[in-house]
C-alpha cells in the first residue's frame, strides 16, 4: 500500500525525487501510529484510574482540567490528569544506579517500545485500512509481540537489583509459556478461516459467522485465548513480574521519568494490540453487531435464509473503524475489571495453569474443532 | 509449593541472600528480613528488628504512672485503646480499685470497636499483600467510620490516651451510642461483601490455603497468641477463659480455625478467624450498648497513683494477641521496672520456623497473615 | 493449683533447689539449678507449664531475670526469678525447653547485659549491633558520642 501511494504521489509531483516521497509516505503512518499509541495510553490510563476508583468506592482523579475544560463534579473532573502526568514524567530526573549496566538499561525501554510499535504495522483497522498488508499477518503479529520479552529481561538484569531480576525472570518464564496456548488457539482460527491474513479472517467471518459462535469449542477457545493474553501482557491476575506489594515495581523498579513512561506506554499499547487481535480473530473485527445477529440467524438456518445481505446497518469502512475500537475498548475494560477484582497468582500456580490446564485444553480443542470442520 | 528432594549431584546451585529491607511495601512497618533463598525457595529467614525502638521501657522509669498512658498508645498504634486498657488494668491490680459499672461498660464498648477497626486493617493489608487491591479500600472505608466515632469521643483518630487509671478521661458524648448502633447496622451488611470478594475467591484460597501452617506444638512452644493461636485450633481467649473487666457478662463464641480450605493453622484460617471475630465483636457491642448503666465514670479515680510495693503480671487480649504487662513497683509514683510483653514479638519469632521451604511470595503471605505491628515489637 | 500448692509439690521432688522469700509469690532459683527446675516444671504432669509467657530482666541492685510461666492445661501461673551479681551475670538458657525464650533472652542480653549460657544466637536485637553499654541498667550513663554523632545534653529546644 505504501509503495502504491508513493507511486501516485511521484506522478503528481515529478520534481521531487522518488526516495524523498517514499520516506515521507512512510513517515506519515509512523507518526499516526505513534499518535495512536500516545492517545491510547492517555485514554487507557485515565479509564483505568476511573474504573478502578469506582470499583473501590472512591472517585479517582477529579482536579486537573484540560485546556480550560474543568469537567463536572460528578465524573469527568480529572480529564487532564494523564496529560499532566505525562508532562511531569518528561521533566523528571533520569536516574541510573551506579553499578547498573547503563547501556543495557537505556536500551531496554526502546526494545519494548519498538516491539509494540512494529506490531501495529500489521493490524488492520478496517477493510483496507492497514499499514502493511502481510499475507502472514497473524504469525507476524504474534512474533513481534514476543520480542518484548527481551526488553523485559534486559531491564531486570541491567538494574543490578535482585528484586528486578526476580521480576524479569518471572516475566520471561510467564510470557514464553503463555505463547503456546495463544499459538494453538490461533491455529484453530486459521484452520477455520483458511488463511493467515487478518483481512481474510474477517472476510471469512463476514461471509459465514463470527468465529466465537462457530462451535462450542471456539467459544471455549476464546476464553483460553483471553486468559493467555492477560498473561502475555503481564496484567493481573498474572502480574507477578510487576507485583507491587512484593517487588516494589518488579523489573521496572530502577526506572524513572521518561524511560518509565515508555514502559507504561508500551504496556497499554500491547493491551490495545492484543484486544484488536482478539476481536479480529474471534469477534468479527470491524463487523457490526447487527451483522452478528444476521449471520447467526443465517447459520442457524443452514443457509436457507440470507438476512445478512439485506439487513446491513452500521456497515462500511468508517463504521468498521468505530466497531474495532468499540470491541477493543470492551475487552480492555474487562481486563481492568479482572485486574481489580482478583488477587494475583503465585508464580508456580501461574505456570501450573498454563502447562497443566490451558495447553492440554487448547490441544484438545484443536482436535475437536478439526472434527467439527470435517463434519460440518 | 514445597521443595521436594533435590538431586544436587549434577547442578551446582548457590544460595542467594536477599534483603527485604526496612523499606518495603509489604513488611508492615520497618522490619528487615534477611532471606537465604535457593532460587525462589526460602531456606532461612533472619528478621532484624529495632528500627522503631524508642526506649519505651527505660523512659517509663522516669514517668509517673499516669504519664505513661500516652506512651502505651504509641506501642501498638493500630489498637491503641487495647494498649491503654491493658496497662491500666495492670496498675489497677496493684492499686486494688473497684471500678464503677459504667466505666467498665464504656471500656468494653471501646475495646470491641477498636478490635473491629484493627481486624479491618489487618484484613485489608493482607489482601493488598496477596494482590487484591479492592478489598483494601473497602475495609479502610469502614475503618474510617470507626475512627470518626473515636474522633467524636476523644478528639483523636489514632492515638487516644482515653482510658485512664481508675476511669476514663471523660464520659461518652451525646448520641455516641446511637451512632455506634447505626455503624453496626451498616457494618453487618458489609461483611457478606467481604466474604464474596475474598473468602471464597479461588485465587485467594490458592494463595493462602496450606501456606505457613502453625501446628499446635509450634504455637505453644513459641508463645504465639491471639487469632494466630486460635487459628491453629487451640481454644484460648483471655476474654472467655480468664475474664477481666466485665467480659463474663457477655455471651459470645470464640472462633477457631477448622482447616476448612486447607489444613488447620494455615494462613487462610488466620484470616478467617479474624473475619469471624469481627462478627463476635458486633455481638458483644450490641449487648453492651443494650445494658449500659448510667453513672459517673470517674468516681473511682485516685487522686494519687502510688501503688503498694510488689509486682504484678497482668494479661490482656488485644487484637493481636496476649499483651503482658509486668510492673515492679517500689512504692513510689514511678515504676521501678515496666516490661511490656508484646504479642507480636512472639508471633514474629515463629516466622523462620514456618516459612522454610516456601517461596518468596509465600513469605509475604505468611507475614501478612501474622498481622504484626512494628511499634509493638520494638517498643 | 495456687502458688503454695505448686511450691509444696516442688518441695517433694526438688527440695533445696529453690527459695521462697516471704511476702512474694515467687520461686527464687540459683543459676546452676535453673535448668533442672524449669524442665521439671515443664514436663511434670501436675504442673505442666507448657508456655513461657515472658522473660523480664530487672536491675534491683543485683541483676535478675524473671520468668513468667503459664500452663494451658492446668490454667495456673508461676513466677521464677534468678538473681546474679552485676560483674559476671551468667544464667543458663531455657531455650531448649521453650523456643519462645530465644528472642526474650536476646532482649534481656541487649538491654541488661545478662549472658545466657548455651543460647544459640546471643546478639543484640533491638539496639544497633555496634551499641556500647546496656541501657536499662540503673547505672547506665548516656554516651557522649555514637559513631561520631554527638548526643545532645541540652534538650530545651527540642519541643
Amino acid at each position: 500500500m505504501i509503495s502504491s501511494i508513493a507511486d501516485q504521489l511521484s506522478q503528481l509531483l515529478p520534481q521531487v525525487p522518488y526516495e524523498i516521497l517514499f520516506v515521507t509516505v512512510v513517515l506519515i503512518p509512523g507518526t499516526l501510529l505513534f499518535l495512536l499509541m500516545s492517545v491510547n495510553a492517555l485514554i487507557a490510563v485515565y479509564m483505568e484510574r476511573k474504573v478502578s476508583a469506582f470499583m473501590q468506592d472512591r472517585i479517582g482523579p477529579m482536579e486537573v482540567g484540560i485546556f480550560g475544560f474543568k469537567g463536572g463534579k460528578k465524573f469527568w473532573g480529572g480529564i487532564g490528569q494523564t496529560l499532566a502526568d505525562a508532562i511531569k514524567l518528561l521533566t523528571k530526573e533520569d536516574t541510573i544506579p551506579k553499578d547498573a549496566d547503563s547501556k543495557l538499561m537505556i536500551l531496554a525501554p526502546f526494545i519494548i517500545f519498538t516491539a509494540a510499535f512494529l506490531t501495529f504495522i500489521g493490524v488492520p483497522f478496517s477493510e483496507g485500512i492497514v499499514v502493511s498488508d502481510f499475507n502472514i499477518g497473524l504469525v507476524y503479529i504474534l512474533a513481534m509481540s514476543s520480542v518484548g520479552v527481551i526488553g523485559i529481561i534486559l531491564a531486570g538484569w541491567s538494574s543490578n537489583n535482585k528484586w528486578s531480576l526476580y521480576g524479569a525472570m518471572r516475566s520471561a518464564a510467564q510470557v514464553i509459556s503463555y505463547e503456546i496456548p495463544i499459538g494453538l488457539t490461533a491455529l484453530l482460527v486459521i484452520m477455520i478461516a483458511g488463511s493467515l491474513n487478518l483481512q481474510d479472517i474477517v472476510s471469512w467471518q463476514a461471509n459465514n459467522r463470527w468465529i466465537i459462535i462457530h462451535s462450542p469449542f471456539t467459544f471455549v477457545a476464546f476464553f483460553i485465548f483471553y486468559i493467555s493474553l492477560l498473561a502475555e501482557t503481564n496484567r493481573a491476575p498474572f502480574d507477578m513480574p510487576e507485583a507491587e506489594s512484593e517487588l516494589v515495581a518488579g523489573w521496572m523498579t530502577e526506572y524513572s521519568g521518561f524511560r518509565w513512561a515508555l514502559f507504561f506506554l508500551s504496556e497499554y499499547a500491547s493491551m490495545l494490540i492484543v484486544s484488536f487481535i482478539a476481536s479480529i480473530m474471534f469477534l468479527g473485527g470491524w463487523l457490526s453487531p447487527v451483522h452478528f445477529i444476521t449471520s447467526t440467524i443465517d447459520s442457524l438456518s443452514f443457509g436457507y435464509l440470507n438476512t445478512k445481505q439485506y439487513i446491513t446497518f452500521f456497515d462500511g469502512t468508517l463504521w468498521g473503524v468505530f466497531w474495532m475500537f468499540a470491541k477493543a475498548s470492551l475487552l480492555i475494560f474487562v481486563m481492568m475489571w479482572v485486574r481489580w477484582t482478583f488477587p494475583r497468582l503465585r508464580v508456580d500456580q501461574l505456570m501450573d495453569l498454563c502447562w497443566k490446564y490451558l495447553i492440554p485444553f487448547s490441544m484438545a480443542n484443536l482436535i475437536f474443532v478439526s472434527i467439527w470442520e470435517l463434519i460440518f | 509449593m514445597r521443595k521436594t528432594t533435590e538431586d544436587k549431584r549434577f547442578l551446582k546451585t548457590e544460595e542467594m541472600v536477599l534483603n527485604m529491607g526496612p523499606q518495603h511495601p509489604s513488611t508492615h512497618g520497618v522490619l528487615r528480613l534477611k532471606i537465604w533463598t535457593d532460587g525462589e525457595i526460602v531456606n532461612h529467614i533472619e528478621p532484624h528488628l529495632g528500627y522503631l525502638h524508642r526506649c519505651f521501657e527505660k523512659h517509663c522509669e522516669s514517668l509517673t504512672y499516669e504519664q505513661i498512658i500516652p506512651f502505651t498508645d504509641r506501642c501498638d498504634y493500630l489498637a491503641s485503646m487495647h494498649m491503654n486498657h491493658g496497662y491500666v488494668l495492670a496498675v489497677e491490680k496493684l492499686l486494688d480499685i473497684e471500678l464503677p459499672e459504667r466505666t467498665e461498660y464504656v471500656r468494653v464498648i471501646i475495646s470491641e470497636l477498636q478490635r473491629i477497626a484493627s481486624h479491618l486493617m489487618a484484613i485489608g493489608t493482607f489482601s493488598l499483600d496477596v494482590g487484591g487491591i479492592t478489598p483494601f479500600t473497602w475495609t479502610f472505608r469502614d475503618r474510617e467510620r470507626i475512627l470518626d466515632l473515636f474522633e467524636t469521643l476523644c478528639g483523636a483518630r489514632l492515638l487516644y490516651n482515653y482510658i485512664w487509671i481508675g476511669g476514663l478521661s471523660h464520659d461518652l458524648p451525646k448520641r455516641f451510642l446511637e451512632k455506634t448502633t447505626e455503624f453496626l447496622d451498616y457494618f453487618e451488611t458489609q461483611i457478606p461483601e467481604y466474604n464474596q470478594i475474598l473468602t471464597g475467591n479461588k485465587i485467594f484460597v490458592e494463595r493462602t490455603a496450606d501456606v505457613g501452617i502453625i501446628t499446635k506444638e509450634v504455637a505453644l512452644n513459641y508463645g504465639v497468641s491471639g487469632p494466630n493461636l486460635r487459628a491453629s485450633g487451640i481454644d484460648w481467649d483471655l476474654r472467655k477463659n480468664e475474664p477481666y473487666s466485665i467480659y463474663d457478662k457477655f455471651d459470645f463464641d470464640v472462633p477457631l480455625g477448622k482447616g476448612t480450605m486447607g489444613s488447620i493453622g494455615d494462613s487462610w484460617d488466620r484470616y478467617y478467624v479474624r473475619m469471624l471475630e469481627m462478627t463476635e465483636s458486633i455481638k458483644i457491642l450490641r449487648q453492651a450498648i443494650g445494658s449500659i448503666p448510667s453513672g459517673d465514670v470517674n468516681a473511682a479515680r485516685p487522686k494519687k497513683v502510688r501503688p503498694k510495693e510488689g509486682e504484678v503480671y497482668s494479661r490482656y487480649e488485644t487484637a493481636r494477641g496476649d499483651l503482658g504487662i509486668y510492673i515492679l513497683s517500689k512504692g513510689k509514683n514511678m515504676p521501678h521496672r515496666l516490661k511490656m510483653r508484646s504479642p507480636c514479638f512472639c508471633n514474629l519469632s515463629v516466622l523462620n520456623e514456618i516459612s522454610a521451604d516456601w517461596m518468596i511470595s509465600d513469605v509475604i503471605t505468611i507475614l501478612g497473615s501474622l498481622d504484626i505491628v512494628l511499634g509493638e515489637i520494638d517498643r | 493449683m495456687n502458688f503454695s500448692e505448686i511450691a509444696d509439690h516442688l518441695n517433694q521432688k526438688l527440695a533445696d533447689k529453690f527459695v521462697i522469700k516471704d511476702g512474694l509469690d515467687v520461686l527464687f532459683v540459683q543459676p546452676e539449678n535453673l535448668l533442672e527446675v524449669m524442665s521439671f516444671l515443664n514436663s511434670d504432669k501436675s504442673t505442666s507449664f507448657d508456655t513461657l509467657l515472658c522473660i523480664t530482666a530487672y536491675d534491683d541492685k543485683i541483676l535478675g531475670s524473671a520468668y513468667n510461666l503459664f500452663s494451658l492445661e492446668e490454667k495456673h501461673y508461676i513466677e521464677v526469678r534468678v538473681e546474679v551479681d552485676r560483674d559476671n551475670p551468667i544464667i543458663p538458657t531455657v531455650e531448649s525447653i521453650w523456643k519462645a525464650a530465644n528472642w526474650h533472652e536476646r532482649e534481656a542480653y541487649d538491654l541488661f547485659g545478662i549472658k545466657y549460657e548455651g543460647h544459640s544466637d546471643l546478639r543484640r536485637i533491638l539496639l544497633p549491633n555496634d551499641w556500647e553499654g546496656y541501657p536499662l541498667r540503673k547505672d547506665f550513663v548516656t554516651p557522649e558520642f555514637y559513631n561520631g554523632m554527638p548526643v545532645p545534653k541540652d534538650k530545651t529546644d527540642w519541643e
